[in-house]
């Protein structure tokens, strides 16, 4: 067991709208464990890509504490956030939009080198491209090619590679194979799994896909509303899952097996505005087993079992 | 196997269709062959740049021209060549006799309609009705598809992704279409609204008596919802069955590879099996097998000759060199089937 | 996708290529090319003090012969000369004012969209001022007050075509500033400068290019209209605005007077708004593929 590299504590942000405020993440707490992967699972909306962001300061959080290796990142001056660059790095979700259609891979992957003086050699640099790209698995010859030129696979490979030339220790992955074709997506999969081996990184994996954080994550999150609602080690959270909405979730993916008829959890309606929500179970108006108790006050975040936390206080009832 | 000729809605023989671009002449289907029968639900699968979204606007003759341009092929709805109608003849089809829904339900619908006008109008091209009846009937469809009458006035900003697509869905099957198609119609929606959206299309499937062809990249919302299965690479079928051939005896390297790189809920591997190698480039002509490239079990006969189509039993058949000698001592059923 | 044979294709080459193929593009690149390479050598072809300035009584209101191909104006002077040497006061306060001007609006229109809030606000009130001033006048104002020396004719009309620039640019910075590689750029650490002219900027060269080439245009025929009011470059030199002034009051006898000089004023203008045109297209992404 290693020491915790990443302690979430009471995150909360605040968008203020028009309408009033936007509560996208709300007093939301998790660590991450050295070397280990933590999927933080969400519909659209639910608030994990701003998670993600405030953790990195890509976002100032509204309110709460980011512990990176012993030190509080939500305290650092605008000044210092550079420093936090080379220790965390963050994997986009969009191959097509998140690499400067401008620049070459070379020129996109050396980019962060040459911002940090990482190398100040120029000789030193190229070869530490080469090295780059030989890592994430991109021949050398197109070093001088332009991403549209490339397919989503090769594109999301210059991605990896851009963040991994800082040297970083802790990677947000934000959706990054769910622009991509099923047979490439498992080829990035692997290979983000390889390099954590390798490289001893650590991950905070965001995603909507269930089923992609099954292979992949030692510990899952599941977020609604902003909200924390369920959080398990990733076995037990699929051999036993206990919020509700956890049950939805897992039951509304399609399965491959033909002859495995599976009962199907059906959701009333969809997920409500984050706008103003009043203080009540923010998965009550579509929950199946909801009593008039839930409307009373929001539910903590409870250890029911060793490690396995819910928000749902009848969670073992229902 | 119904072999009756009435009971064939659609029957796609050899369809070739390019796109000319400034970088070459791209091959987005080759040769394309689908039969669809009554209530029949086909499902195509295929990754980017399969040509699957060309296959389904060459039906409604809605392929961007130019670029694209139907170079060979013949497209039989209910015995009629479609690709020889006048133009006004194939308005007349659209929306009425096929119909289709598209990807994202956020740009299908006109933002300064109603709903309720939107699904009335498609109603009202086609059918001579006094606008009374065609409310009455709009209004019928938003029930169906289970969004209350009484949001007829609404305008679509003021309905979510999900109930949008309801509402594409509704308008899609007004004039009830003996042919539905949908492109990736769940894609841009979150799992549990597509599973909403997947219950209220097999349910409308059986309630409307339509045939469907669903084009999805998602094996697993092909198995939720249809009968047959085509598997299509490069622009053409190199697999096509029951959706028990398909996933039971799966027999396409390419298939099988699609099978393995699913991350599979019920069973966690530490590491995937994916395809290697990138998507075929659509420009390029192949004399043998376009996944050779990517192919394990690839040897040299499959660069060089185009592989033939081999019947493995009535319904299921393969386009794949390893399975040649399969092909002669099961020439018969290749007649059978055809 | 084709990364085959597509190695190397910078943004430059794609736009050159896409924009060979508009004839329409090319027929404006033609006629510009010669008017510059002419503007150029001008002084190889003609001399400025004999030929161009010196009045010539003896050979005033000549026909087009010849000797004179554009024929000679009311003071005897060669009109072909006077228009190739026109061209040069004409393209360099076209292309002056719209660096000059360019830069002012591409600063101001990225700074508002970058920064919003009270800036933003601040700049685009300033550019809604300028646009409501009739351009004409605004130059007239600016010539009257500074006097006229051809950098205030420069600044005079190029300062109308600032707020043009403030908006396209803001316009596009503000679809490119969503883009997912711009919060990539801030992820790696780079900072303010770098990420405005290395990654919102040079994606935001396409729209801006087309606006220039069009600007060039509408500031040749304003500083034209100048000249034509009397407010323009001083005589003797050759302006094409003036000489259509000066053909002015000849017009029914000796229509060669003016034909010629508007003649140039709208085959210029026509061929950079060819250009402009061709240029639109090439480097829209919808056309891409």
């Amino acid at each position: 067991m290693g020491c915790n590299i990443l302690e979430v504590e009471s995150l909360t942000k605040h968008f203020p709208t028009p309408k009033g405020l936007l509560y996208a993440v709300d007093n939301v707490t998790f660590s991450i464990k050295k070397g280990k992967t933590l999927g933080l699972v969400g519909e659209s909306g639910c608030g994990k890509t701003t998670t993600g962001r405030c953790i990195l300061r890509l976002l100032e959080p509204t309110s709460g504490k980011v512990i990176f290796d012993g030190k509080d990142v939500t305290k650092l001056r605008k000044k210092q956030i550079y420093l936090l660059r080379k220790e965390m790095q963050i994997i986009f979700q969009d191959p097509y939009s998140s690499l400067n259609p401008r620049m070459t891979v070379e020129g996109i992957i050396s980019e962060p080198i040459k911002i940090n003086k990482l190398i100040k050699n120029e000789k030193d640099i190229k070869k530490r491209v080469d090295e780059l790209m030989d890592i994430v698995g991109l021949a050398s010859r197109l070093r001088r090619s332009y991403p549209h030129e490339l397919d989503g696979g090769r594109r999301q490979r210059i991605g990896v590679a851009r963040a991994l030339s800082l040297n970083p220790k802790f990677i947000v992955c934000d959706e990054p194979v769910s622009a991509l074709d099923v047979s490439i997506q498992a080829q990035i999969l692997n290979m983000l799994k390889e390099l954590q081996k390798e490289l001893d990184l650590t991950y905070l994996f965001i995603t909507h896909d269930l089923s992609v954080v099954n292979h992949f994550s030692d510990d899952i999150a599941v977020m609604y509303l902003g909200k924390l609602i369920e959080k398990a080690p990733t076995l037990q959270l699929f051999e036993n899952p206990l919020h509700p909405y956890t049950k939805a979730l897992l039951s509304a993916i399609p399965i491959v097996d033909i002859d495995k008829k599976k009962e199907r959890i059906l959701i009333k309606g969809e997920i409500p505005s984050p706008v103003n929500l009043p203080d009540e179970c923010r998965f009550a108006p579509r929950c199946n087993y909801v009593r008039d108790e839930c409307f009373e006050k929001q539910p903590e975040l409870i250890e029911v079992e060793p490690n396995h936390f819910v928000a749902c206080p009848y969670a073992k009832i229902n | 196997m119904h072999r009756s000729n009435s009971e064939i809605i659609l029957d796609m023989k050899n369809l070739v269709v390019d796109y000319e671009t400034d970088d070459g002449i791209v091959h987005a289907v080759n040769g394309m062959n689908i039969k669809l029968n009554r209530k029949q639900s086909l499902g195509i699968v295929g990754e980017t740049g399969a040509g699957k979204t060309t296959t389904a606007l060459s039906i409604l003759r809605l392929i961007p021209d130019p670029p694209g341009v139907i170079k060979n092929g013949e497209i039989f709805l209910e015995g009629e060549d479609i690709l020889l109608y006048p133009e006004a003849k194939m308005r007349k089809l659209r929306g009425s006799y096929v119909s289709m829904i598209f990807q994202d339900p956020m740009t299908s619908l006109n933002p300064v309609l109603t709903v309720g006008e939107q699904i009335s109008e498609v109603i009202r091209v086609h059918r001579k009705a006094d606008s009374e009846d065609v409310i009455r009937k709009a209004k019928e469809m938003l029930e169906v598809v289970g969004i209350k009458s009484d949001r007829y006035n609404d305008f679509p900003y003021q309905f979510s992704g999900g109930m949008k697509q309801r509402i594409v869905i509704a308008m899609a099957l007004a004039c009830y279409p003996k042919l539905l198609i949908a492109d990736e119609p769940t894609t841009a929606l979150d799992v549990t609204i597509q599973a909403q959206i997947l219950e209220v299309m097999k349910d409308l499937k059986e309630k409307f008596d339509t045939s469907l062809i669903l084009i999805t990249h998602d094996l697993g919302v092909v198995a939720e919802i249809c009968d047959i299965v085509s598997v299509v690479y490069a622009g053409s079928i190199i697999e096509h069955g029951t959706l028990r051939d398909i996933f039971k005896s799966t027999k396409h390297p390419y298939t099988e590879g699609l099978f393995n790189s699913l991350p599979n809920i019920n069973a966690r591997a530490e590491f995937l099996k994916p395809i290697p190698g990138s998507m075929p480039d659509p420009t390029q002509v192949y004399t043998g097998c376009a996944f050779y490239e990517r192919c394990k079990y690839a040897v040299d006969k499959c660069n060089a000759v185009k592989p033939p189509k081999i019947w493995l039993n009535d319904t299921h058949y393969v386009v794949c060199h390893k399975y040649d000698d399969i092909e002669l001592t099961q020439k018969e059923v290749e007649n059978n089937g055809m | 996708m084709n990364f085959k044979n597509a190695e190397n294709r910078s943004q430059v080459y794609e736009t050159w290529r896409r924009l060979k193929k508009s004839r329409t593009a090319v027929i404006g690149l033609i006629l510009i090319f010669i008017l510059v390479t002419v503007a150029i050598i001008a002084p190889l072809l003609y001399d400025y003090n004999n030929d161009i300035i010196k009045q010539n009584i003896k050979e005033r209101m000549q026909k087009p012969s010849l000797a004179h191909p554009f024929g000679t104006d009311e003071f005897g002077r060669d009109i072909l000369g006077r228009i190739i040497y026109g061209a040069r006061i004409s393209l360099i306060i076209g292309v002056t004012s719209c660096l000059l001007c360019g830069s002012i609006g591409i600063i101001l229109g990225v700074v508002a969209a970058y920064y919003g809030g009270m800036i933003e606000n601040v700049i685009m009130r300033f550019s809604d001022i300028l646009m409501a001033i009739p351009s004409i006048l605004l130059a007239i104002v600016i010539v009257a007050a500074f006097g006229v020396n051809l950098f205030n004719i420069i600044i005079a009309v190029g300062v109308a075509t600032i707020p043009q620039y403030i908006r396209i640019t803001r316009a596009s910075v503000l679809t490119v500033i969503n883009q997912e590689y711009i919060e990539a750029a801030h992820s790696i650490g780079a900072k303010t400068p770098r990420i405005l002219f290395r990654h919102i900027l040079t994606n935001c060269f396409a729209p801006i290019m087309v606006q220039a080439t069009l600007r060039i245009a509408t500031v040749i025929a304003e500083a034209a209209s100048l000249s034509f009011l009397g407010l323009g470059v001083p005589a003797p030199t050759p302006e094409w605005g003036a000489m259509l002034a000066g053909g002015r009051a000849y017009m029914r006898e000796y229509p060669h007077l003016v034909l010629f000089p508007g003649l140039a004023i709208a085959f210029t203008i026509l061929s950079l708004n060819l250009i402009g045109d061709g240029l639109r297209d090439a480097l829209d992404p919808k056309l891409k593929k």
